[in-house]
C-alpha cells in the first residue's frame, strides 16, 4: 500500500487555504457568450450561473456543443464573457486586461489539458517550472517549488526525464505538477483522461482525489460518467444552459476501484 | 520570463532544428562577411593612402598644365605651353594660402658615369622642390638658387640612379654626363618608393636647376608642373581655390571655358588613389546589402513557419500565464539569437574573405574592432527588423485556438 502511495509523502498541504470553510472561490452570474460563425451567431451560454466553493471536486458533463467548453475557458480566463459576472476570488475577472488576465491564470489557475501538451526535450522538472518562469520567481525557489510539485504527483524520481521517456500517465502526472507548482486556487482539468487507458485513468483520479482531500478546488470537464463518479459534484450542460447540478451518488473511491481493476504487467 | 531563461528556451528550439537554424544564418553569414571584408578592405587602403601622401610632401598641392584642344585634336596633360615661371612667382606673391612653390620640367635623357649608363626621367625645378616633398638628402646637399640663376651644370641623384651608376663609390663630387653635357653631382636624394597616384619610382630621378634645364637639354621655356605648399592642412582648399583663380586671370580664360591647367591637392589626390578599391569596396557593399536583405527575409520566413509549428507550444505558454510580451520576446530573442550567431560566423568568415583578397590582390587590409563590434550590430538589427513581424504574429495567437491547434 505504502509504494503505491507516493502522495502521502507530500510536502504541500493546501488545506491552509481552509479557514473559511465556505469560502466562495468562483461566482459566475448570469453569463453569455456569442460567437460569430460568418453570418451566424452562435449562442454557446445563456444565461448561466454557478458558485463553487473552496475544497470542492466538481465534474462539469455535456456533449460536445453544450457549452461546456466555452464555459471551461470562461474560467480559466481564457475567454472573457458577453455579459454577466465571474468572480474568481471575489475578483471581477471580466472587466480585466490581457495582460492581468495572463498572470491571474498564471497564479490563480491550474491548467490540465488531454494531450498533456508538455514542451518537447524539455526535462519533467523544467516543464515543471515553466510556470514559475513567468512568475519572475527566483531559481532556487523555482527549483525548489518544481520539485515539491513533482513529489506530490509521485514523480520525484523521474525529474530528469524527457517527456518522451515517459508513459501517458506520467506525462499527465507532470502536467498536473506544472498546474501545481504555483499554488493555484483552482486546478482545471479539461478531459486529462481522454487520452489514458482505463487503470491510468483511475490511477490519475486518485491524484486528484487526494489533492482535493487537502483541499485543493478541482473542476474536471469529461464526457466519461465513470469518470465523472470520482468528484464531489456534476454539472451538467446543454444547449448553453445548466441543465443539472448536484451532488454525486456513490462517489467512487480510486484507492478501491483500483483493487478491483487487474495490474497490467509491462 | 527573465532574459536569461529566454536566451536559454531560443537556444533549445534552434538546436533542434541545427541545419535548419544553419541555413537560415546562411544570407546573415554571407551579408556580415561582405561587410567585415568591405570595411578592411576600404580601412586598409585608406590606411596605405595616407601613408603615401605623407610621403608626398606636406600640404601639398600640385598644378599641371592642362590639356589643349586643338581644332578638334586633345592632347593629354603636359601639352599646353601657358604655365611659365611667372605664373609660380605671382602664386607665391599673390596667394595668400601658398607657403611656397617650386616650378619644374620633366625631360628623360641618358645618363654616363664611367662604364655605366642609366636612362632616367630628369627634373628641372628649383631649391623649393626638395622642402615642398619633405625630401631628405642620405649625402651631400641641393644645388643653390645661385645654380638655378645661372643655369649651372649640377645635379641631385635619387637613390635608384646612384644604385645603377654608383654601385661602389660616393657619388657626391663626381661628375656625371646628362647627354653629352658634364654635370657635377652635389647630393643624393633619401630613398622614397613607389609614388601614390602614378604608381612610378621616384628614386629613379635625376634633379637639375630648372634653368639648366629649360635652356641646355630641353630649350622648352614653359613649365610642365608646379609644386605648391599650402600654408597648413587645412589651407590646401583655400591654395587650391587662389591658384585656380590667379591662373584662369593670368592666362585670360573666359568664364565657361575649360582651364588649360588643373590643380590638385592632397584630398584629390587621396580620392584618386582611393577609386580602384572604391570600386572593389562598392562590389562588396552590393552584395552585402542584398544577402543581408535576403538574410533577414529568410529569417522572417522561418520565423514564420516556426511560430505556425509551435502555435500548440504557444497556446499552452499563454495558458499557464505567459503574456503576450512574453510570447513576442521569445520569438524576437530567437530571431536575435539566430542572426546573432550567423553574424559571429559571418565575421569569422569575412576576416578570412579579406585576408584572402589582401592576399590575391595585394592591398592591405585593415579590420578594426569598431568594424566588428558594427558587424554584429547590423546582425542584430536585421534580426530586430525582420524578427518583429513573425514576434508579433505569435503574440497576436488567440491562446484557445492555439491550443486547439492540430
Amino acid at each position: 500500500m505504502s509504494t503505491q502511495e507516493p502522495i502521502s509523502v507530500s510536502l504541500h498541504d493546501f488545506g491552509e487555504r481552509m479557514d473559511g470553510r465556505d469560502e466562495t472561490v468562483i461566482q459566475v452570474q448570469d453569463i453569455h457568450k456569442v460567437y460569430a460563425m460568418g453570418e451566424t451567431q452562435v449562442h454557446a451560454l445563456r444565461g448561466v450561473s454557478v458558485e463553487i466553493k473552496r475544497g470542492e471536486f466538481v465534474a462539469i458533463m455535456g456533449a460536445s456543443g453544450s457549452g461546456k467548453s466555452t464555459f471551461m475557458n470562461i474560467l480559466g480566463c481564457l475567454d472573457k464573457p458577453n455579459s454577466g459576472r465571474y468572480l474568481l476570488e471575489a475578483t471581477d475577472v471580466a472587466q480585466l486586461d490581457k495582460r492581468t488576465l495572463a498572470a491571474i491564470r498564471n497564479r490563480k489557475i491550474g491548467f490540465v489539458f488531454q494531450g498533456f501538451n508538455l514542451l518537447a526535450r524539455t526535462t519533467a522538472l523544467e516543464n515543471t517550472e515553466l510556470p514559475t518562469l513567468y512568475a519572475r520567481i527566483d531559481k532556487m525557489e523555482r527549483h525548489r517549488r518544481a520539485l515539491e510539485a513533482l513529489q506530490m504527483v509521485g514523480l520525484a524520481e523521474r525529474t530528469d526525464h524527457f517527456p518522451s521517456q515517459l508513459s501517458g500517465g506520467q506525462q499527465q502526472r507532470v502536467a498536473i505538477a506544472r498546474a501545481l507548482v504555483n499554488q493555484p486556487s483552482i486546478l482545471l482539468a479539461d478531459e486529462p483522461t481522454g487520452n489514458l487507458d482505463s487503470r491510468t485513468s483511475v490511477e490519475l483520479m486518485e491524484i486528484f482525489q487526494s489533492l482535493n482531500d487537502r483541499g485543493l478546488t478541482i473542476i474536471l470537464v469529461t464526457h466519461e460518467h465513470d469518470i465523472a463518479q470520482f468528484a464531489k459534484r456534476s454539472i451538467v450542460f446543454r444547449d448553453g444552459k445548466i441543465r443539472r447540478d448536484g451532488g454525486i451518488i456513490n462517489r467512487s473511491v480510486a484507492g478501491e476501484v483500483l483493487k478491483t481493476l487487474p495490474v497490467l504487467e509491462d | 520570463m527573465d532574459l536569461i531563461s529566454t536566451l536559454r528556451v531560443a537556444f533549445r528550439a534552434l538546436a533542434r532544428n541545427r541545419l535548419r537554424s544553419i541555413l537560415t544564418m546562411l544570407g546573415i553569414i554571407i551579408g556580415v562577411g561582405a561587410v567585415i571584408a568591405m570595411v578592411g578592405i576600404g580601412q586598409g587602403a585608406d590606411q596605405t593612402i595616407q601613408k603615401q601622401l605623407a610621403n608626398l610632401g606636406s600640404n601639398m598641392v600640385f598644378v599641371s598644365s592642362g590639356s589643349r584642344n586643338l581644332g578638334g585634336l586633345r592632347l593629354g596633360w603636359g601639352a599646353t605651353k601657358t604655365l611659365v615661371t611667372e605664373d609660380v612667382a605671382a602664386m607665391v606673391k599673390e596667394c595668400p594660402a601658398v607657403a611656397a612653390a617650386a616650378p619644374g620640367n620633366q625631360t628623360t635623357a641618358q645618363v654616363v658615369y664611367e662604364n655605366d649608363n642609366w636612362g632616367t626621367r630628369i627634373t628641372g625645378t628649383t631649391p623649393a622642390y626638395f622642402d615642398i616633398r619633405a625630401w631628405p638628402f642620405q649625402s651631400g646637399a641641393s644645388f643653390t638658387q645661385d645654380d638655378v640663376t645661372t643655369a649651372a651644370n649640377v645635379a641631385v641623384i635619387g637613390d635608384t640612379v646612384r644604385k645603377n651608376l654608383f654601385a661602389t663609390t660616393e657619388p657626391v663630387g663626381k661628375t656625371i654626363r646628362i647627354g653629352n653635357l658634364p654635370f657635377l653631382v652635389a647630393g643624393v636624394l633619401e630613398a622614397k618608393g613607389q609614388s601614390p597616384a602614378m604608381s612610378e619610382d621616384q628614386d629613379d630621378n635625376i634633379v637639375v636647376p630648372l634653368t639648366t634645364l629649360q635652356k641646355k637639354i630641353t630649350g622648352q621655356p614653359w613649365l610642365r608642373f608646379v609644386m605648391v605648399s599650402a600654408k597648413s592642412r587645412s589651407a590646401s582648399y583655400a591654395a587650391k581655390e587662389q591658384i585656380e583663380s590667379l591662373l584662369r586671370d593670368r592666362h585670360r580664360i573666359r568664364p565657361g571655358t575649360d582651364d588649360d591647367f588643373t590643380v590638385r591637392n592632397l584630398a584629390d589626390m587621396a580620392d584618386l588613389a582611393k577609386e580602384s578599391s572604391q570600386v572593389m569596396t562598392a562590389l562588396l557593399g552590393t552584395i552585402a546589402a542584398i544577402s543581408l536583405l535576403v538574410g533577414g527575409v529568410i529569417i522572417m520566413n522561418v520565423m514564420l513557419v516556426s511560430v505556425t509549428e509551435r502555435t500548440r507550444e504557444i497556446g499552452v505558454r499563454m495558458a499557464i500565464g505567459a503574456t503576450e510580451g512574453d510570447v513576442q520576446r521569445q520569438f524576437l530573442i530567437e530571431a536575435v539569437v539566430m542572426s546573432l550567431i550567423g553574424g559571429g560566423i559571418g565575421i569569422v568568415f569575412g576576416v578570412g574573405l579579406a585576408y584572402a583578397i589582401s592576399v590575391t590582390v595585394g592591398w592591405p587590409i585593415l579590420i578594426s574592432p569598431a568594424a566588428i563590434a558594427g558587424a554584429a550590430a547590423v546582425a542584430m538589427a536585421v534580426g530586430i527588423f525582420f524578427g518583429y513581424y513573425p514576434a508579433q504574429k505569435a503574440a497576436q495567437l488567440d491562446p484557445i485556438e492555439a491550443l486547439r491547434y492540430e
